[in-house]
């Protein structure tokens, strides 16, 4: 995972709690800087990107590491 | 006219479970950007009270998962209704799923606009301070006046 400004573990919860969170999150920081959420639910899978790319921030990295959900999102 | 994206939704039923889709999805909405309101109307009313009480039956529901079967006449005895609840609240914690508390503050967070319908209020005798302070009271004319230049349209 590159570098990311703050970390968000949204594991154990379920939709759509973990877009909430991340909206919170996001709402909270800089433009630029980058959040690292991580997740278990496996809608975020589908939910994340559409929420990035909806919210126009950009998502630069997902991945699946031992069964949890990694996001790297920039804050437009 | 705002320029984001707008979801209506007219929210009918008051049950635990069927509290669950109107708020996720204003929540959800919300957090995407769009300009959310809900009306609540009949039994939807009960979901904007002050203080939630929200129950479950799985009478007249056959598709209701349960963990082994109960008899309709059984599920018809007094305290079933409590017991159901008690169960259905259980598994909602275990599976890290928000309470109805939870989104409906996020709702409000998020300024979703919460509407109660005005004659439904009076049909069931109820009074404004049931309800949350930041609910409003309008009719079917000024939800369609949201609704007709909204982007999404649910009856729920």
């Amino acid at each position: 995972m590159a570098n990311f400004d703050q970390e968000l573990d949204a594991c154990g919860l379920n939709c759509p709690l973990p877009i909430l969170r991340t909206k919170k999150a996001l709402t909270a920081m800089n433009a630029g800087q980058v959040l690292h959420v991580i997740a278990t639910d496996p809608g975020s899978v589908k939910d994340i990107p559409v929420f990035a790319k909806q919210t126009g921030n950009t998502l630069l990295e997902s991945s699946e590491i031992e069964g949890k959900y990694h996001y790297l999102i920039q804050k437009s | 006219m705002s320029e984001n994206k707008s979801l209506a939704i007219i929210a009918t039923k008051g049950s635990l479970d069927w509290a669950y889709p109107p708020f996720i999805l204003a929540s959800t909405a919300a957090a995407l950007g769009y300009d959310v309101q809900i009306f609540f109307t009949f039994y939807g009313l009960n979901l904007v009270r002050r203080k939630l009480d929200l129950r479950i039956s799985p009478l007249g529901n056959p598709a209701m998962p349960m963990p082994f079967p109960v008899p309709t006449v059984v599920q018809a005895l007094p305290g079933m209704e409590y017991i159901m609840t008690a169960m259905m609240e259980r598994k909602i914690k275990d599976k890290g799923v928000a309470s109805i508390e939870e989104l409906r503050d996020l709702c409000i967070e998020a300024e979703v606009k919460l509407v109660a319908c005005q004659m439904t209020v009076d049909l069931f005798d109820y009074s404004h301070d049931d309800f949350l302070p930041c609910v409003e009271y309008g009719g079917a004319a000024s939800f369609l006046d949201f609704a007709g230049n909204s982007d999404i349209c649910l009856y729920i």
